[in-house]
C-alpha cells in the first residue's frame, strides 16, 4: 500500500466497508418495508383518504322564486354575490381561522364562532357570510393560502329592485336560524339556508324556495375548483305573481309621503289586494343582509317602527267609521228603523257623565242616513246604548272585527271587538255601561286594523258577501312551467237584507256628495264612503295645533267605488292627522281615481290578462 | 509512475453501468419533476428543462471532477473551504430567504445554495486532513477534524438549513468512523456528547427556527400541531400511500396534481413518485439507489490509496445519509428536515452537486491500481 495507508489499517477500512454495505442493505430494507406498510398493508386506507382530499362536498344555492305583481313588473329576484364558506374538516386550527378571518373581514370573532358551531354534519360547509363586496372577496382569495378550508362561492342573492316599495308585503328574507331549523317545516334546510323571514317571502316561502343541490367537487390543496365530480343540481323556487299593481302601490306610498300610516285597497268581488302601503317603510335590501347587532338594533328601536306592517299589525280605534258596521247593526237587529230620528243636541247625558258630539250645536233631528252623512255621535250612542255591548259584538265579528283576515302574511294583529265575555277574560274585571257609548263611535276598548276596514267596507260594498284578503294571484311552477292560479276565498256573507246594505251604501254616498268627506268627492267616478277620527289622547285642550303630534288624533277614511257597482274598496289611516275628511278622504280619492284611470278601457276581470297571457305561453292548461 | 500508467485507462463496462445507473435516476427525476409541475409556470422556463439544464451544468462538472486527478483536486480542499466559508457568511447577510431561511446567492435569473457545496468541501477537506499524515490519539483523529467542520456547520445551521447541517454531522460521523475510532476515543466522545447534551439541546434547539421545532414536534406527536405543519407529513404520507402497488400513472397522482403535497417537485419529489408508480416503481428507483451505492463502495474498496478510498467513503455516506433520510422523512419515519433526494429532486445546486460527487467517485475509480483487476 502507498503513503499512510498501512496493511493493517486497510484490512480495517475492507471490514468497515463491509460493514457498511450491510448496514445500508438493513437500512433500504427497513425503507422497503415502511413503503410496502405504507402501499400495500394501508394502501387503500390512504386511498380513500387521497379520494376524500381532492372531492370536497360542496352546496348549490337555489334561486329564490321571483316575485312580479299582477302585470308581471319584477318586485324581487336575485343577483350573484359572493358568500364565504368554510369547509370545517379542512380547518385545523378553528382559533386561529377566526382570528383571521375577523382581522380581514372586520367581522366579530363571535360571530364566526357562532357560524361555525352551526347545526350539520362534519362534511358541511358553513356559511360565515354573504353579500361579500368585491374588495373582501378578493381579500380573501388572496390570503387563500393561509385559510385552509375557506372558499368563496357565487351566490344567488335576493334583491329587491324596487327598494323600499312594497317592502311590508314583500318582506325581506334571512338565514335560517337555529330556533327554526328545529322545526319540521324547515328540516331539508342547513344552516346557511336562505328563507323568507318577513312578508310574503315568509308566508310563502315553500314555494319561492326551491331546493338546495349539491356537487362534489374536486378541488387542490389551494381550494381551487379543478371540476365539478357529481352534480345535484338545486332546483329554482317557483315565482309569484301577486295581486297588487305596482303602480297603484308606489301612488299609495307617495300619498302617505313622510307621515305614518297605511292605506289598503282591495277589489270588493274577489279579495284582491291591490294596494297595501305602510310608512315609514324599510329597505328588504339591507334587511335581507346580514345585519351588524347595531344595525339591527338601530332599526328595531327606530320610533317609527317602519319593520311595523301598519296595515296589517297596526291596531288603532276604528273612530266613527266603525258607524258603517253599527249602522248595518241597528238596522237588522231592528234597533232602528231608516226612519226614526234621534234628536241631537251636541251631548248625550249617560248617568251623571255627558258624552259629546263631535259638534257642540248639536245635528237637530237625525235619522240613520244624516246620522252617517254627518257623522252624528249622538245619534250613534243612543243606538248603541240600546243595541248593548254584547249584540254590537255579534255584528262586529260578523264584519271580521277582533278577528284575523286570513290574509297570507306573518304576525297579523285581530284588533278587538270588545264584549262582557272579553272583558272579564281580558281585564277580570265587568264591563261597564258607559263604556257601551264609547265603543259605539268606535273609541274605547274597540281597536281595528286597516286592512280589517279595508275588508269591511269592501263586503259593505259587495252587499256582505266577504273574501280573504289574497295576495297571490298565481304560483308559477318552474319545472313543468304550469302556472297555478290561486282561487279567491269566499268567508261568508253577512246575514243582511240588501234594502240594508242599498240604504248605508247611499248614505256613503252622500258622505262625499255632502257630508264630512266632500274632499273626496271625485270627477272620475262616484265614490262612497266614511271618515273618521280616532282619538288618541283622552284630554284635548286648545286648538289643533297647540297639541304635541304625538297625542294629535288619527285620520281614517274607508271607501269604495264606483257606488253603482264597486271596484275597489280603500282603507286609509294616517296617524296624528286630525280629522279624516281632511287627512284621509284625499289620499282615498287620489288612489281610486289612479285605479279606474290605470285600468281604462278594461273591462272588469280584464286585470288578470297579463297573467292568463303567460298561462298562453307556457302552453300549459291550468 | 502508477498515476501515470492508470491515468491512460478509458471506459469500461463498470464506467456504463456506473452511468447507466446516474441516467436512469436522473430521468426518474425529470419525469416526475415533469409530472408535478406541468401546469405550473417555472418562470423563465418549465421545470422540467430547467432541470435538464442543470443536468447539464452537472454533467460538465461530472467530467471535470472526473478527468482532473483526484489528489490535484484534494490539494485544493482547504482553500475551496475557505472560498465555502466566506460564501456562507455572504449568504447571511446578502442571501435571499425563502421559507424563513437564508440560503440562497442570486447570481442573475439563478441562485445557488452554498450550503450544497459545503457539503463535498467538507468531504474533500476531511479525506485530505486524514490522508496526509497518520492521524492518532482521539485529539487527532476526532477533535481536530471536528472543528474543522464547525464553522462550517455553524454557518449552515444559521441560516437555517437543518437538512445540510444533518448531512455534515452524518458525513464526519461516517468518515470518523471509517478511519477507525478506538474504543477508548469513542467513549470519551461518547460522555462528552452525554454531558454536552443538556447544553446542546438548549442551544440546538434555541437556535432552530419555530417552524423547524414545530416539524420536529410534528413528528414527535403528530397531535402537537398548531399550525398544520402536521399536514405536511400527512399528504407526503397519502400520497404514497395510495399508490398502492401499480400506483395511479403518470399525472395521475391526485395528491401531487391537486397541490395537496407541498414541495412536491423539489423535497417531496419522492412522494409523487411514489403516488404515480406505485411501490413496483418505489422498488425499482431502491434497487437504482441501492446498486448505485454498492458500485461506490467498490470503488472506496478498490481505491489506490486512503484519500481516494475516504473520498469514495464520504461521497457515499452523504448519498445514504441525503436519500434514506429524503425517503425516510417524506414516509413519515423521520421528522421533516428539507433533504432533497438526490439526483431526483429539483433543484440546481443539489443536482451539479450530487454529480459533481459522482464525477470524483469515477476519478477515484479511474486512478486505482490496476492490481485489484
Amino acid at each position: 500500500m502507498l503513503g499512510s495507508y498501512s496493511e493493517a489499517e486497510y484490512g480495517d477500512f475492507q471490514r468497515r466497508l463491509i460493514l457498511l454495505r450491510i448496514g445500508l442493505l438493513l437500512v433500504v430494507a427497513l425503507l422497503a418495508l415502511r413503503l410496502w406498510h405504507l402501499q400495500i398493508r394501508e394502501g387503500a386506507y390512504y386511498r380513500d383518504l387521497s379520494e376524500n382530499n381532492r372531492t370536497r362536498q360542496v352546496l348549490m344555492e337555489p334561486a329564490r322564486g321571483l316575485i312580479y305583481d299582477r302585470h308581471g313588473v319584477l318586485l324581487a329576484n336575485n343577483v350573484p354575490s359572493f358568500s364565504l364558506y368554510v369547509a370545517l374538516d379542512e380547518v385545523k386550527d378553528r382559533e386561529a381561522l377566526i382570528e383571521k378571518l375577523s382581522d380581514l373581514l372586520e367581522l366579530d370573532p363571535a360571530f364566526i364562532r357562532k357560524k361555525l358551531g352551526g347545526k350539520g354534519g362534519k362534511l358541511l360547509p358553513r356559511k360565515i357570510k354573504d353579500r361579500l363586496t368585491l374588495r373582501d372577496a378578493v381579500l380573501i382569495e388572496s390570503h387563500r393560502l393561509d385559510l385552509p378550508g375557506v372558499m368563496i362561492q357565487v351566490e344567488s342573492q335576493r334583491n329587491y329592485p324596487g327598494g323600499v316599495t312594497a317592502s311590508h308585503l314583500l318582506g325581506y328574507v334571512g338565514e335560517v336560524s337555529a330556533e327554526q331549523l328545529e322545526k319540521p317545516e324547515f328540516s331539508d334546510l342547513h344552516q346557511g339556508s336562505i328563507v323568507g323571514q318577513y312578508g310574503i317571502e315568509k308566508s310563502f316561502d315553500r314555494y319561492v324556495r326551491g331546493q338546495a343541490g349539491s356537487k362534489r367537487v374536486e378541488v387542490d390543496a389551494h381550494g381551487h375548483e379543478k371540476r365539478a365530480v357529481v352534480v345535484e343540481k338545486p332546483q329554482a323556487g317557483n315565482d309569484l305573481y301577486l295581486t297588487i299593481d305596482v303602480r297603484l302601490q308606489k301612488l299609495a306610498e307617495e300619498l302617505l309621503g313622510r307621515e305614518y300610516g297605511a292605506i289598503v285597497a282591495l277589489d270588493p268581488t274577489n279579495g284582491d289586494i291591490l294596494a297595501m302601503a305602510s310608512r315609514p317603510a324599510f329597505d328588504p335590501n339591507v334587511l335581507s343582509r346580514e345585519l351588524t347587532p347595531k344595525q339591527w338594533v338601530e332599526i328595531v328601536q327606530d320610533e317609527g317602527r317602519p319593520l311595523n306592517n301598519r296595515a296589517s299589525q297596526g291596531q288603532y280605534p276604528p273612530g266613527s267609521t266603525f258607524k258603517v258596521p253599527m249602522a248595518v247593526a241597528a238596522l237588522e237587529s231592528k234597533t232602528v228603523s231608516p226612519f226614526s230620528t234621534v234628536t241631537c243636541n251636541g251631548g248625550y247625558q249617560f248617568g251623571n257623565r255627558i258624552f259629546r258630539d263631535w259638534k257642540a250645536t248639536g245635528h237637530g233631528a237625525v235619522n240613520l242616513h244624516s246620522a252617517l252623512v254627518h257623522s252624528c255621535d249622538v245619534y250613534f250612542y243612543t243606538v248603541g246604548q240600546r243595541m248593548g255591548i254584547d249584540l254590537m259584538a255579534e255584528f262586529g265579528k260578523e264584519f271580521g272585527l277582533g278577528q284575523s283576515t286570513g290574509v297570507n302574511l306573518p304576525s297579523e294583529r285581530t284588533g278587538i271587538m270588545p264584549s262582557t265575555e272579553w272583558k272579564k277574560k281580558a281585564k277580570k274585571e265587568p264591563w261597564l255601561p258607559g263604556e257601551t257609548i264609547s265603543v259605539a263611535i268606535g273609541q274605547g276598548y274597540v281597536t281595528v286594523t286597516p286592512l280589517q276596514m279595508a275588508n269591511l267596507i269592501a263586503t259593505v260594498a259587495n252587499d256582505g258577501v266577504n273574501y280573504r284578503p289574497r295576495l297571490v294571484l298565481a304560483v308559477m311552477d318552474r319545472i313543468t312551467g304550469n302556472l297555478q292560479e290561486l282561487p279567491a276565498v269566499p268567508r261568508g256573507k253577512i246575514n243582511a237584507k240588501p234594502e240594508t246594505f242599498r240604504l248605508i251604501k247611499e248614505a256613503l254616498a252622500d258622505v262625499v256628495k255632502v257630508g264630512t268627506a266632500t274632499r273626496a268627492k271625485s270627477s272620475v267616478v262616484t265614490i262612497g264612503g266614511k271618515t273618521g277620527t280616532a282619538q288618541v289622547a283622552a284630554l284635548r285642550t286648545g286648538p289643533e295645533e297647540s297639541i304635541p303630534k304625538k297625542f294629535r288624533d288619527h285620520a281614517w277614511f274607508i271607501a269604495f267605488a264606483p257606488v253603482e257597482s264597486p271596484k275597489i274598496a280603500v282603507a286609509v289611516l294616517v296617524e296624528h292627522m286630525g280629522h279624516g275628511g281632511s287627512a284621509a278622504a284625499p289620499l282615498a280619492k287620489e288612489v281610486i281615481e289612479a285605479y279606474f284611470k290605470l285600468n281604462e278601457g278594461q273591462s272588469a276581470g280584464a286585470t288578470d290578462a297579463p297573467v292568463a297571457e303567460r298561462v298562453g305561453a307556457t302552453s300549459e292548461p291550468l | 509512475m502508477i498515476d501515470r500508467m492508470t491515468e491512460a485507462r478509458g471506459f469500461d463496462t463498470f464506467d456504463l453501468r456506473y452511468i447507466g445507473l446516474i441516467a436512469a435516476i436522473l430521468g426518474i427525476g425529470l419525469l416526475s419533476i415533469h409530472s408535478v409541475t406541468h401546469d405550473q409556470d417555472g418562470g423563465i422556463a418549465p421545470y422540467y428543462l430547467k432541470q435538464v439544464a442543470w443536468i447539464c451544468v452537472g454533467t460538465l462538472a461530472f467530467i471535470v471532477m472526473w478527468a482532473w486527478d483526484y489528489h490535484t483536486i484534494a490539494r485544493l480542499a482547504y482553500p475551496a473551504y475557505a472560498v465555502v466559508l466566506f460564501l456562507l457568511v455572504f449568504v447571511l447577510f446578502e442571501g435571499r430567504t425563502s421559507k424563513g431561511a437564508q440560503r440562497w446567492i442570486a447570481l442573475g435569473p439563478f441562485s445557488f445554495q452554498p450550503s450544497e457545496f459545503a457539503k463535498l468541501v467538507l468531504i474533500l477537506v476531511l479525506a485530505q486532513y486524514y490522508s496526509k499524515a497518520p492521524r492518532v490519539g482521539w485529539l487527532q483523529r476526532v477533535i481536530v477534524p471536528g472543528l474543522l467542520m464547525l464553522p462550517g456547520l455553524l454557518l449552515i445551521l444559521k441560516q437555517p438549513d437543518l437538512g445540510s447541517g444533518l448531512s455534515f454531522v452524518a458525513v464526519y460521523a461516517a468518515m470518523l468512523l471509517m478511519v477507525g475510532v478506538r474504543s477508548q476515543a469513542l467513549g470519551i466522545a461518547l460522555l462528552f456528547s452525554v454531558m454536552l447534551f443538556p447544553f446542546v439541546w438548549e442551544g440546538a434547539w434555541g437556535a432552530l427556527h419555530d417552524y423547524q421545532r414545530q416539524r420536529i414536534m410534528a413528528f414527535v406527536d403528530p397531535s402537537y400541531d398548531p399550525s398544520g405543519k402536521g399536514y405536511h407529513a400527512l399528504q407526503s404520507r397519502i400520497a404514497i400511500g395510495s399508490g398502492e402497488l401499480m400506483g395511479k400513472g403518470l399525472f395521475g397522482g391526485t395528491q401531487s396534481q391537486l397541490k395537496f403535497l407541498p414541495e412536491g417537485h423539489t423535497d417531496f419529489v419522492f412522494a409523487v413518485y411514489a403516488e404515480e408508480w406505485g411501490f413496483v416503481g418505489v422498488l425499482v428507483l431502491l434497487v437504482l439507489f441501492v446498486s448505485l451505492i454498492w458500485l461506490s463502495l467498490d470503488i472506496a474498496s478498490k481505491a489506490k490509496d486512503q484519500l481516494g478510498a475516504l473520498l469514495a467513503v464520504g461521497i457515499v455516506s452523504m448519498l445514504c445519509f441525503c436519500i434514506v433520510v429524503n425517503i425516510g422523512m417524506t414516509a413519515g419515519m423521520f421528522p421533516i428536515v428539507g433533504i432533497p433526494l438526490p439526483l431526483v429532486s429539483y433543484g440546481g445546486s443539489a443536482t451539479i452537486m450530487s454529480m459533481a460527487s459522482l464525477g470524483l467517485l469515477l476519478n477515484v475509480k479511474r486512478r486505482r491500481l490496476s492490481l485489484f483487476y
